[in-house]
């Protein structure tokens, strides 16, 4: 293994996190910063011959290898896991920008309570929870992030329309957010047909709809480091897709072009991180390896893990930096509060034209009235909800054929399967929920004891299930979801209710999995402080979806914006001042 | 080296002859004449007749419009079967092979390649056989992995990008009025109120103005 010439800083993972890290540590220093990535380049440019369907949505051009690497999966801790051989029911990226590039956008924040959940419960329930919850608090207020969401959003661009700026409840945002302390940088979108169906049911069933946010930027908009995108076009090749115009806030049109031009940046594609290499309590740096096979040594004053969740806690556990999680005894962190998302949604057969080929990542409707902690007290064992919301972001003609209304064909192939799939085509819109996602003492990753990459090295393994509290979510939801429906004079296909019956990996739910090496308030219950340094190793940072105690309903991208975000403010400001382990 | 293997069919019946209109009339055009041969990159000659019998019932040419035949849905097969696709590059293939809960989905050693190799075995002579006959010997299989492969690959072959060996001369997409991947909607996005954006298809090719390499061409 070469050693290399000593740099300042040294991140692993080009994505959102990393660059993020990156743009803000060589903008206010002059520390020398390396990011390791282990896929290939990307810029706005490769991205126009991309409008295929079947290379980018159905095989996934934009992902991770499979054959290289996995994750494996069981149900309980009773078992033996088995690899995640296809995609798949999240999907991670690859290549600069990460999942960052093929990303949908959406940018919700969380509410001020999940960032305290653990106290939240516990004053309004008591000792009345679920058996083996292991919610947290994340160890900082509303207060404290809710300056770092306004930055996060203006760096990306989210359009939105505020529902509690400065206290004040707005007609027409979500009036049960957290407060604001500015509108949102962009106006929301145009509306399509079909939202605007939504809209108009759920109004009249007296719920509150608001433009879900998104970074698909509804204007030309040039953000505070003065990037300029284009406006989106609404061409519909948006999730699964890098965005040809630049549209959609990726980091490679959003960090990447700050980044080109520091001095003292550095990107190395094609580059795997394999270990954190530490001594006596301080990280030395990564080891690595590059695409022709050489082995690295780069080290660094300061060592930054910025991949995609479970990935990083794997790079932890493979390093043994830290102590693994025994969900027996309870012991160790490293592991712990490995949290998904709650899906459901429901198809609703219209019967006139939708041109769901046109869209955007976000553009849609939705209401919060049974999100958070709004709404739930009504429905037995529902402690948290999820948001309800019919977006169009751009449906492909082969993910978009198919569907009819229940009853309307005996099999799915055959004349008359056809004659009702094109009768039915482009008229089915989709009202879809994520819920949050609790943590429970049960759900964990470690190493798995059998498969490996294509180095060799334990893949990471998930022991993951649903409980009762998930099943109730769906239960309310696909209730509220067919109420919709119904006002909406549609045709409803009620959700699989087979999905929370038992953790499946074949249908893509979202690739919102969080947890694994959480912050927390102590050393006891989580690996990384409220600003994402280790606890045992001051000088290595850990930042990621990771560091999510339990998964809110939104999705997590704009949130792990606003943590990294504060993370930088520490390491610059305080740790690198003061280096040492921050109280 | 493999011999040769050539899918030959009468011109008429692929893509061109037979046209739907925006409004969703069919409309037959003059009929091209005598036989077209196609190269086949993974099926012998004799294995495309019964893939193409078999995408025929799935996705008919009937009273409803086109379908697999006219699609040119074979030769879209052939090809994603001869590309990494086919020989699993991007599926997780490393042992131990354990039969697991229906949870995790396809756990077997067995690639598309192979799958489709031994399931046209088991359909035997059934690109002689009548239309009912197949249809029956297809609802004997249509819970296995071969079947479910077929359907999909079917629905994959009448509606992706020509530039994948299907949908030939778009009419997968004309069936079902996609115009095509369409660089802008600014105009259209929140006017059209229920009714259909009416616009000629066009593929990625015509959009961007040169060839688009599938990733099926990759070499090993």
């Amino acid at each position: 293994m070469q050693r290399l010439k000593p740099v300042d800083v040294v991140i692993a993972g080009g994505g959102f996190v990393g660059l993020t890290l990156a743009k803000e540590i060589t903008k206010r220093t002059s520390l020398s910063v390396v990011v390791l990535e282990r896929g290939q380049p990307r810029k706005t440019s490769d991205y126009a011959a991309g409008m295929d369907e079947l290379d980018y949505a159905l095989r996934f051009r934009m992902m991770q290898n499979l054959s290289e690497e996995t994750t494996t999966h069981r149900h309980s801790s009773k078992e033996s896991a088995v690899p995640i051989r296809q995609y798949g029911s999240f999907q991670p990226g690859t290549g600069v920008g990460g999942a960052g590039e093929h990303w949908g956008a959406i940018s919700y924040r969380f509410y001020p309570e999940n960032f305290r959940l653990a106290s939240f419960l516990r004053e309004k329930h008591g000792n009345r929870l679920p058996d083996g919850l292991a919610v947290q608090d994340w160890g900082f207020s509303w207060e404290e992030i809710e300056p770092y969401y306004y930055q996060a959003e203006q760096l990306i661009g989210v359009g939105g329309k505020a529902g509690n700026l400065k206290g004040k409840t707005v007609d027409g945002g979500n009036v049960f957010e957290g407060t604001r302390s500015h509108e949102y940088p962009l106006p929301p979108h145009r509306m399509s047909y079909a939202t605007t169906l939504f809209e108009k049911a759920v109004r009249e069933l007296g719920y509150h709809p608001y433009p879900v946010p998104t970074a698909t930027l509804s204007r030309d908009y040039t953000n505070p480091d003065g990037v300029s995108r284009a406006a989106c076009a609404y061409c519909g090749y948006c999730t699964r897709y890098g965005c040809m115009i630049g549209a959609k806030a990726q980091p490679t049109n959003v960090l990447m072009p700050v980044l080109a031009k520091r001095k003292n940046f550095s990107l190395r594609t094609g580059c795997s991180v394999r270990r954190i290499v530490h001594n006596n309590g301080k990280a030395e740096g990564f080891s690595y390896i590059d695409a022709a096979g050489n082995e690295f040594l780069q080290p660094a004053d300061i060592v930054i893990v910025a991949s995609w969740t479970l990935n990083n806690s794997r790079l932890l556990m493979l390093s043994k930096a830290g102590e693994p999680y025994d969900p027996a005894t309870g012991k160790g962190t490293l592991g712990r509060n490995l949290t998904h998302q709650v899906s459901q949604s429901t198809r609703v057969f219209l019967d006139k034209p939708l041109n769901l080929f046109m869209g955007a990542g976000g553009l849609g409707m939705c209401i919060s009235d049974f999100d958070g902690k709004e709404g739930v007290d009504g429905f037995p064992g529902v402690l948290r909800g999820g948001n309800i919301r019919l977006m169009t972001t751009g449906e492909g003609p082969i993910g978009g054929f198919g569907a009819v209304p229940p009853g309307e064909a005996e099999q799915e192939w055959g004349s008359a399967w056809k004659k009702a799939a094109l009768r039915w085509h482009d008229r089915a819109a989709t009202i879809n929920t994520e819920a949050e996602h609790m943590a429970y003492r049960q759900n964990y990753v470690d190493l798995d004891p059998t498969y490996t990459d294509k180095y060799g090295d334990p893949l990471m393994r998930m022991t993951l299930d649903w409980t009762a509290h998930e099943r109730s979510q769906g239960a309310m939801v696909a209730k509220i979801q067919a109420q919709i429906a119904k006002a909406m004079n549609g045709r409803a296909a009620p959700p699989n209710s087979r999905l929370l019956e038992k953790y499946t990996v074949t249908q893509y739910q979202s690739t919102h999995v969080n947890g694994g090496a959480i912050m927390g308030t102590s050393p006891e219950n989580s690996v990384v402080n409220s600003w994402m340094q280790h606890w045992k190793m001051p000088n290595l940072w850990v930042v990621g979806g990771s560091a999510f105690p339990q998964n809110g309903s939104g999705n997590p991208t704009l949130t792990i914006l606003a943590v990294t975000l504060r993370a930088a403010d520490a390491l610059i400001d305080r740790y690198m001042k003061h280096p040492g382990g921050l109280a | 080296m493999r011999r040769r293997e050539f899918l030959t069919l009468p011109a008429a019946s692929l893509g061109g002859a037979l046209f739907y209109t925006l409004a969703g009339e069919p409309l037959r055009l003059e009929a091209q004449t005598g036989d077209i041969q196609v190269p086949l990159r993974f099926f012998t000659a004799a294995e495309a007749r019964v893939v193409q019998a078999a995408c025929d019932r799935i996705f008919p040419s009937d009273e409803s419009g086109p379908g697999a035949t006219e699609a040119g849905v074979v030769i879209y097969i052939d090809r994603q079967l001869a590309g990494p696709y086919g020989r699993d590059k991007c599926r997780y293939t490393k042992g131990p092979f354990v039969d697991s809960v229906p949870e995790h989905g396809y756990q077997g050693k067995d690639s598309p390649r192979e799958i489709y190799r031994s399931g046209i075995k088991g359909l035997g002579n059934f690109a002689d056989l009548a239309a009912a006959e197949r249809d029956q010997r297809l609802r004997a299989i249509e819970k296995t992995a071969f079947f479910r492969m077929l359907r999909q690959h079917t629905i994959e072959g009448m509606f992706s990008d020509p530039l994948h060996g299907g949908n030939a001369n778009m009419i997968g997409w004309q069936l079902i009025g996609y115009p095509g991947p369409v660089m802008s909607y600014r105009d259209e996005i929140d006017k059209l109120r229920g009714e259909a954006f009416e616009r000629k298809p066009r593929s990625l090719a015509q959009i961007v103005g040169h060839p688009v390499v599938g990733w099926e061409e990759e070499k090993d």
